[in-house]
Parts: structure tokens; C-alpha cells; sequence
């Protein structure tokens, strides 16, 4: 009995996950007449109260159609996104696998110090160090370019202090074997670290791809001048308000890769999240 | 015994130095692949703060010297002090809230047998969901003629413009707490899953009932685990300014009007100096934040 009440409890908690979720992917497939009919008082200012039904009445393609085929905008952004996203995820695995590597396998003088600076980094939010990105973006001439949004974010600390925790775990005896026969420090850390770590580089990519997904913040303040290098994240603020039905559909579009993504590799989210939890 | 005793230290010493020697090359390593993340760190972190430190004591022309005025000016804007304000109770209702809320889906789920990964995944979710696409359904059930008011209305009581009224700071704890809530009860299960059972067990023979366990056991096994969960909580608030600002742009209802919608402003008008100070007084505040979680767990 009380098993069956927590049961059901957690299946009204997971109703809140589940119901906006359905209404994003019902809405994509409502014809406009429809979409107009339900959220026309919400974003159209027309008379009356909002509405929703369970199911589309009438189910049509027609707004995927108008988005993926009459939008360049929204294709131009979505490239926008994935310029900005791949070379910022690639960018962190370069720096922070090996960095990570060494605060969680050597000894080293300052490595407490060290560390406390990547967690105080680590927590400053983007507005506070948003000033002196701005002065070295400025100095390198590269404001109101991709470079603008990647580069800072390159050296985030996060990855960093995530995959540290994923090293720690390797037990020592493993890189003393090596080390007898006579390997390398390079060459422990690119044969057993990192295959030994690839969970740890797997949760930072696709906690990050979540995080860069759907920045706002810098393109915002750093492609302030050139909307046309805006990320996809952006582009429902644009939306004029007589195309409510695209609007769901970017929504739908934009919901997708998140989702494959978390769902393919929902493991290794919950790793890395546990692991961030892990002391030491 | 003279001699055996000189052979001794010559071995020891031997040992040493080999032992200096290895932890020197150790080092070397460490600096070698630390490298490439400091100096990225170093050039567009530190340097440039340390310049917005400089540009913080010194008048618009970075000519003459200040001091502390322009940290008072900050101080005193009341844009400022609005800001500061809203952010610190935003900070002080949603963190509790959120480690109670995410604490009690953690025992819900802790002894789950059923279903218990569609749980898990459930609550996963809504941090997978883009920000973008949750945004439009925020409008659709907030908004004056939206879907909760037809609940409201349904009741029998007057609409409310959620977003335009005071109201707008709840929503935006609701939706920071259905955003992080999977997040850290994941962060809570791995507390749990670390405690041993046997420690229940004894409990229970000991006649000890489940409020006591809790007390007792659970709490304190726990409490490693609290102080990362609020600093990544921290972490995480900071990122609610997203909703606010797509659904509310620059400036939104005056109770949810946050420090990152002031800076965005700042930076729109180009107040470098203000700007400048804000940052420095940020840091401070966080700094300040990060030795009091050290005070409380020292391995932070």
C-alpha cells in the first residue's frame, strides 16, 4: 500500500516533466488555424483565453515544412550553433583532459591553491567575468565573430574539475606497472588515462553540448552587432508573432538533438553528475 | 655497528635523492600538461580581470586614481542595489527549496524498484530541454489569458499577469527548481547509495525507528554531499536568467530583475566603470561564499 502511494507520487512528479513535453511536440503538428485558435490570446493579443487539446485535431506538416524549407534564417542559425558548439567541446577535451589529468595523478607544489582557483572560476558566473572577456576579445580584434563565443569558453574550468574526478578512480597500481616498464608519462596518460577516462570525456560533452546549446548570455553581449552570426537559441525571440505555428516547430527542432543526445547518453550524464557530487 | 649504521644512511640518502629526483620529474609532468588549460586561464581570465581590478580604481580615462569611489557609486545605484537584492533572495528561497525538493525525490526513489529508471529519466529531462523551447510554453501557461488563469478563472479568481506582477519571482523559482530538480537528486542518490545498509540494520535491531535513522544515520553520512550540491546549485542559478530574459527581455518585472539583467544593460551602454566595479564586488561576494563552504567542508 504504501509503496503503491509512492508510486504513484513519483508518477505525478514525472506528469510535469511529461505534459509540456507533449504539448511542445502536439503543438508542432497543429495546423495554424488551430495553433491561432489555442495560443492566439497568449501571443497574438487576440480576445479571449488560451486553450489546449490533448491531440491535434487536424495533424499536418505544414509548419516543419514552412521551417525547414521557407526559413534561411533558421537554417543559418542553426550552422551559427553548431560552429559555435563543436569547436568549443573539442576545444575543452583538448585543454581540460590533460589538465584534469595532472591535479588528479600527480603531486605537485600549489596543487591545492591550483585547484581552489578553478573552482572559484568554476562558480563565477559568466555577467561577473563577462568585463574581462570583453577587454581580451576586444585586444584580439575578435568581438562579433564566432571566435568571440568559442575561445573564452574553451578554457572553462568545469570540465576540468568533472573529469579530475573520473582520473582519481584509476587505481595507482595500473600507471606503477606501466611506469616499471619503462612508459612514458605521455604516453600512461594518452593509453590508459584517457581510454580509462572516456566516461569522464563523454558526460563533459554532453553536459556542455547542453550548457553551449543554449547560450544566450555571450552571444548576446558578444555578436551584439551581428545577428547573423546569432545561435539558434535566439532565433524564437525573432519570430514574428504571426508565425506561432514555426515558433512550435523551432521549438520541436531545436528540443531534438538535446534530446537523442540525453537519451543515448543518459549513462554517462548521470555519471558525470555523480561524479561532480564525489569528494575529493 | 659503526660501519652497518654508515651504510644505512648512504643507502637512505641514496633513496632520497632518487625519491627527489622522481617527485622533481613528477612535477615536471604535471606543469606540462596543466600548461595549455593556465595559460588559456591566465590570459583570459586573470590578466583581464586584474586590468578590470586597475580600470575599477581609476576614472573613465584610466587616468586618475579613485580608489574606492567608484565601488561606493555602485554601491549606492540603486539599479545596483535592486539587482544585488533580488539575486541574494532569489539565491536564499530557491537553494533551500531546491535541496529539500530534490532530497525528498531522492528518497522516493531510493528504495523504487518499479519503473525506477523511467523515473530517473523523467526527471533528467528538463535539463536536457533547450531553454528556447521551454520558453514558448512558459508564455502559454503564464500569460494573462494563459492556461493557469483559465484554472484561476475556473476557481473563481481574478487573472493574474504572472510575468508583470510579483508573481514573476515565483515562476522563476518554479521553473529553476523543475529545471535542476533530476540534477540533484542524482548528486543526493550517490549520498545515499554511499551509506551502508549494515548501519541501518544495527539501527533497527537497536530498536532505532525511521525518524531516528534519518536523524542519525542518513543526515550526517550526508553532509559531504551537501556542500557540492550548493555549490553546483549556485552554479546552476545563475542560468535562470535565460527564461527571464526570453520570455521578459532586458527589463522584466522589477522583482525578478537580476544582476545579469543589470550587467547586460551596463554592457549595452557601454558603463565600463560600473561594469568594472560590479565585477570586482561579484568576485568578493563570491570568494567570500566559496571560504565559508571551506569553512563548513574542508575539501571543498
Amino acid at each position: 500500500m504504501k509503496r503503491g502511494l509512492k508510486t504513484l507520487l513519483l508518477f505525478g512528479l514525472a506528469f510535469f516533466v511529461w505534459a509540456p513535453l507533449w504539448m511542445m511536440v502536439t503543438g508542432s503538428f497543429m495546423g495554424k488555424d488551430e495553433i491561432y485558435e489555442f495560443v492566439g490570446p497568449v501571443l497574438e493579443q487576440r480576445e479571449g483565453m488560451a486553450g489546449w487539446s490533448l491531440l491535434p485535431k487536424y495533424p499536418t506538416l505544414r509548419a516543419y515544412i514552412e521551417l525547414l524549407i521557407d526559413s534561411p534564417k533558421f537554417f543559418a542559425m542553426f550552422w551559427n550553433t553548431c560552429y559555435q558548439v563543436a569547436p568549443i567541446l573539442i576545444g575543452q577535451i583538448c585543454i581540460a583532459v590533460p589538465a584534469a589529468w595532472a591535479f588528479a595523478r600527480y603531486r605537485f607544489k600549489g596543487k591545492k591553491a591550483l585547484f581552489l582557483l578553478y573552482i572559484t572560476l568554476m562558480v563565477l558566473p559568466f555577467q561577473v567575468t563577462m568585463v574581462s572577456s570583453y577587454l581580451v576579445l576586444l585586444k584580439l580584434d575578435i568581438i562579433d565573430t564566432h571566435l568571440s563565443i568559442i575561445l573564452p569558453n574553451i578554457f572553462s574550468a568545469f570540465p576540468v574539475f568533472i573529469l579530475t574526478k573520473f582520473f582519481r578512480v584509476i587505481p595507482e597500481s595500473l600507471l606503477e606497472a606501466a611506469r616499471l616498464d619503462g612508459a612514458s608519462e605521455g604516453y600512461i596518460f594518452l593509453s590508459l588515462g584517457v581510454p580509462m577516462g572516456a566516461p569522464g570525456i563523454f558526460s563533459v560533452v554532453i553536459l556542455g553540448f547542453i550548457e553551449y546549446w543554449n547560450s544566450i548570455e555571450q552571444p548576446l553581449t558578444f555578436l551584439a552587432k551581428r545577428k547573423d552570426l546569432w545561435p539558434l537559441s535566439l532565433y524564437l525571440q525573432g519570430i514574428t508573432t504571426d508565425r506561432t505555428s514555426v515558433a512550435f516547430v523551432a521549438s520541436a527542432v531545436m528540443l531534438a538533438p538535446a534530446l537523442l543526445l540525453f537519451l543515448g547518453g543518459q549513462k554517462y550524464l548521470e555519471q558525470g553528475i555523480a561524479a561532480s557530487g564525489i569528494k575529493g | 655497528m659503526k660501519y652497518k649504521n654508515m651504510n644505512y644512511t648512504k643507502k637512505l640518502n641514496k633513496i632520497r635523492k632518487k625519491s627527489s629526483g622522481m617527485r622533481r620529474k613528477e612535477e615536471r609532468a604535471a606543469w606540462l600538461f596543466l600548461l595549455p588549460s593556465i595559460t588559456g586561464i591566465f590570459l583570459f581570465v586573470l590578466l583581464p580581470f586584474a586590468d578590470v581590478i586597475r580600470r575599477a580604481m581609476f576614472d573613465s580615462m584610466g587616468k586618475n586614481f579613485l580608489g574606492l569611489d567608484n565601488f561606493k557609486l555602485v554601491l549606492k545605484n540603486e539599479a545596483f542595489r535592486l539587482a544585488m537584492g533580488n539575486t541574494i533572495r532569489f539565491l536564499a528561497t530557491c537553494l533551500p527549496l531546491l535541496l529539500l525538493v530534490s532530497l525528498i525525490m531522492a528518497f522516493l526513489l531510493y528504495s523504487q524498484k518499479k519503473y525506477a529508471e523511467f523515473f530517473k529519466t523523467s526527471f533528467l529531462l528538463p535539463m536536457a530541454i533547450p531553454v528556447a523551447s521551454v520558453v514558448l510554453l512558459w508564455k502559454l501557461l503564464f500569460h494573462k489569458s494563459g492556461l493557469l488563469n483559465i484554472l484561476f478563472l475556473t476557481l473563481g479568481k481574478p487573472k493574474i499577469d504572472f510575468m508583470n506582477t510579483r508573481s514573476a519571482f515565483v515562476i522563476l523559482i518554479i521553473s529553476y527548481i523543475w529545471k535542476n530538480a533530476g540534477y540533484n537528486m542524482i548528486l543526493w542518490l550517490t549520498g545515499l547509495n554511499g551509506i551502508d545498509i549494515s548501519l541501518y540494520e544495527a539501527a533497527g535491531v537497536d530498536g532505532a525507528g525511521t525518524f531516528s535513522k534519518f536523524r542519525y544515520i542518513t543526515l550526517p553520512q550526508l553532509i559531504p554531499t551537501i556542500s557540492m550540491l550548493c555549490i553546483l546549485s549556485f552554479v546552476n542559478s545563475f542560468k535562470v536568467f535565460r527564461e527571464a530574459y526570453l520570455i521578459s527581455g532586458d527589463y522584466p518585472h522589477k522583482s525578478i530583475y537580476l544582476l545579469q539583467h543589470l550587467f547586460n544593460n551596463w554592457f549595452t551602454n557601454l558603463d565600463m566603470q560600473k561594469m568594472c566595479a560590479g565585477a570586482v564586488i561579484c568576485v568578493v561576494f563570491c570568494l567570500v561564499l566559496i571560504l565559508l563552504f571551506r569553512k563548513i567542508d574542508r575539501e571543498v
